[in-house]
């Protein structure tokens, strides 16, 4: 009667301190230039080595340009790569190098590797960990004081989470996507609503989603509040995962399989959570407020004031001041500014795919600059290999370097104070893509549908 | 990082009425370009696109800005912020707790925080205090009425007490926290002392 949950944390437990915290093992640590500095200035003040090197990995993603990546022109973002490299090759770490193959955002590049694996414990110094939950694993993201912990030590203490199981039953309609299941998820939970759990996703939604769609769906995680989103691995993940270059080979993969196989919840057990939604009430949803749970569907309109509560009504007018819309305003049709398709949430092939799928044939609009992102070095690889980016190339569309690029401005590709930019990133928080830019959340096919009509597009219609 | 020990702390408050208050306005993703840990650098950026405009000016109107709400903490003075709920919210950047630490406050007091922040705000020495709705409503209104309201946090008895109404709330911490919060240990050193048990753990598992 244990859940998917209890089974991996239950496997990672080294000791559970009496009225207090777990010491939890930790399979995979990765880490990234902007939130592992100080963890590894703590182990040089206590003059110590990192435990269990083999078990990290590390690459910069955050400050990496998307236009070039010979040189990172800001003296301070350029200091924290260069320190990430550094660190790694006194502490013995291995390490993606910005402009190698290799290289990528974290969160695109450990499931594409098999370096996340189905039952692992996982965790880095990023909140969208969450995403590696997707292949079956506990993936969290944590402080970079926790960070410094696993470094020495392979474990961190944690309290155990609740519980809670989404089931998204029923059939997606045309159109929908995983952004879309979890941008609805969140406006009906709120960004609170998952706070103290761990989220399981279930359901036939769940079971006939793609392996990128659920890496999509366990990266917005976070932003419901929970810490960790796990998917029960099965046949999709198993063939996802097979043949990629950290996977067990031959008969180690067998024997892992049959392993994996094991990691579902059981059939009786009892979560502290659960609620289930269906697929046939969601529909292609954009954002209108600075948080990713202030949203509505596409063809709606912005609450009107009477219908928010009272307590509520301050801060909901003050997210529409800073986006520049008006209560029970119409967005679609709204002209946009920037269209950014990449990040840890929407950086896969399959975005690209769908992103193409919808630009083939047609023009950018010109009032639009528009940013495409691969979200590894191999995704950018597999967009050559099957010709998207000629399609793309077609219609008008660049196709740059991988990197977190404009998701979070800390790299060149900032969109303008005032600009509108519709996002498939995660966060519209005020000034999260530039110092007051204005950002709408989507999905790639509603930010490929608005690139081409230069307003915000029901992907539907177009 | 100063680990100061935490017993009995009694202090003016500021108060951050925003809810759902993001780690991405604690602290703007262009204060995370450093390397190290430097308080004053960080507690310079703590809210700084709320409190500064485009141009670097102070935002008058803004709380942290208002001349009752303005001075730095010291002791007894602002060491406590009333946050909105669902404090902390989005990044895991641990820069958030460092630019609260860093601007010198030691308690923060919300019906709710984002599970990663508070876990960065206990591994930074200041304490989340979690109260009911109701507790932290009344200490706003106490606030607004006087910006001299005392509030006092009690560690050992875990109480935090609104000294202008004299209500008080028990809150929660788990032992293990409390004895380090009170005597400065910190997690890392406490996993050190703990290497034979892991590699037993590695011989069972890995």
């Amino acid at each position: 009667m244990k859940t998917l949950f209890d089974k991996i944390w239950d496997a990672h437990v080294v000791q559970k301190i009496e009225d207090g915290p777990t010491q939890l093992y930790i399979d995979r640590l990765y880490a990234h230039e902007v939130t592992s500095p100080q963890a590894f200035d703590s182990l040089r003040d206590k003059g110590i080595k990192v435990f269990r090197p083999d078990h990290v990995v590390a690459m910069p993603d955050h400050n990496t340009p998307s236009d070039q990546q010979e040189v990172i022109n800001d003296p301070t973002g350029r200091k924290q790569v260069e320190t990430l490299k550094s660190n790694c090759e006194e502490f013995g770490i291995k390490h993606f190098a910005m402009g190698t193959k290799d290289n990528g955002i974290i969160h695109v590049v450990g499931p594409e590797k098999a370096l996340s694996l189905p039952g692992m414990t996982i965790v880095c110094g990023d909140s969208h960990t969450s995403t590696h939950g997707a292949v079956g694993a506990i993936a969290m993201g944590i402080g970079t004081s926790e960070v410094a912990q696993v470094l020495a030590s392979q474990c961190i203490l944690q309290s155990k989470p609740k519980t809670m199981r989404i089931n998204i039953e029923g059939e997606l309609q045309p159109c929908v996507t995983a952004k879309d299941v979890a941008l609805y998820i969140m406006a009906k939970m709120t960004t609170a609503g998952a706070t103290g759990y761990a989220v399981e996703y279930a359901g036939s939604v769940i079971r006939n989603m793609s392996m990128e769609g659920r890496l999509t769906l366990s990266n917005l995680s976070i932003e419901m509040g929970s810490r960790a989103g796990l998917i029960a691995p099965d046949e999709t993940t198993f063939a996802y995962l097979k043949g990629r270059e950290y996977a067990p080979k031959g008969e180690a993969w067998d024997r892992a399989v049959e392993e994996w196989r094991k990691l579902k919840s059981d059939d009786d057990a009892v979560f502290d959570k659960e609620v289930t939604y269906d697929a046939a009430d969601i529909k292609p949803r954009i954002t209108y407020g600075t948080n990713p749970g202030a949203g509505i569907a596409i063809d709606e309109c912005i609450p009107a004031l009477e219908s928010i509560a009272d307590n509520e009504k301050d801060q909901f007018l003050s997210q529409l001041q800073y986006m520049q819309f008006q209560p029970g305003e119409k967005l679609e049709g709204h002209p946009v500014d920037y269209c950014f398709l990449g990040a840890c949430t929407n950086g896969r092939i399959e975005d690209f795919r769908a992103f193409a799928s919808v630009v083939k044939g047609k023009k950018k609009a010109d009032n639009v600059v528009a940013w495409l992102v691969p979200g590894s070095w191999l995704v950018r690889q597999q967009i050559i290999d099957e010709g998207i980016d000629k399609i793309l190339e077609e219609a008008g569309f660049e196709l740059r370097l991988p990197s977190c690029s404009s998701c979070l401005a800390m790299n060149p590709d900032k969109v303008p104070a005032g600009k509108l930019s519709i996002s498939t990133s995660n966060r519209n928080f005020v000034g999260r893509q530039g110092p007051g830019a204005r950002t709408i959340l989507a999905s790639p096919l509603v930010v490929a549908a608005s690139a081409i009509t230069g307003v915000i597009t029901d992907p539907r219609k177009l | 990082m100063a680990k100061q020990k935490f017993n009995i702390i009694k202090s003016t408050c500021i108060p951050v009425a925003i809810d759902n208050c993001n780690t991405d306005l604690i602290i703007p993703a262009r204060y995370l370009a450093s390397t190290t840990r430097d308080p004053k650098f960080f507690g310079d950026a703590f809210m700084h696109d709320l409190r500064y405009d485009a141009d670097g000016q102070p935002v008058a109107d803004f709380v942290m800005n208002r001349p009752e709400f303005s001075e730095a903490p010291r002791e007894g003075v602002h060491e406590i912020i009333v946050g909105g709920q669902n404090w902390g919210s989005g990044s895991s950047r641990e820069h958030a707790a460092w630019a609260i630490s860093g601007y010198g406050v030691r308690v923060v007091v919300s019906s709710s925080f984002a599970d990663i922040h508070r876990n960065n705000l206990l591994n930074c020495f200041v304490l989340p205090v979690v109260v009911s709705k109701d507790f932290q409503q009344e200490l706003f209104a106490s606030i607004e009425a006087d910006p001299q309201t005392i509030v006092t946090v009690d560690v050992p008895n875990q109480t935090i007490t609104n000294e202008a109404t004299g209500h008080s709330e028990k809150f929660d911490i788990n032992g293990y926290k409390k004895y380090c919060l009170m005597n400065g240990f910190d997690d890392i050193d406490y996993l050190l002392t703990k290497k034979a048990d892991i590699e037993a753990y590695e011989v069972r598992n890995c």
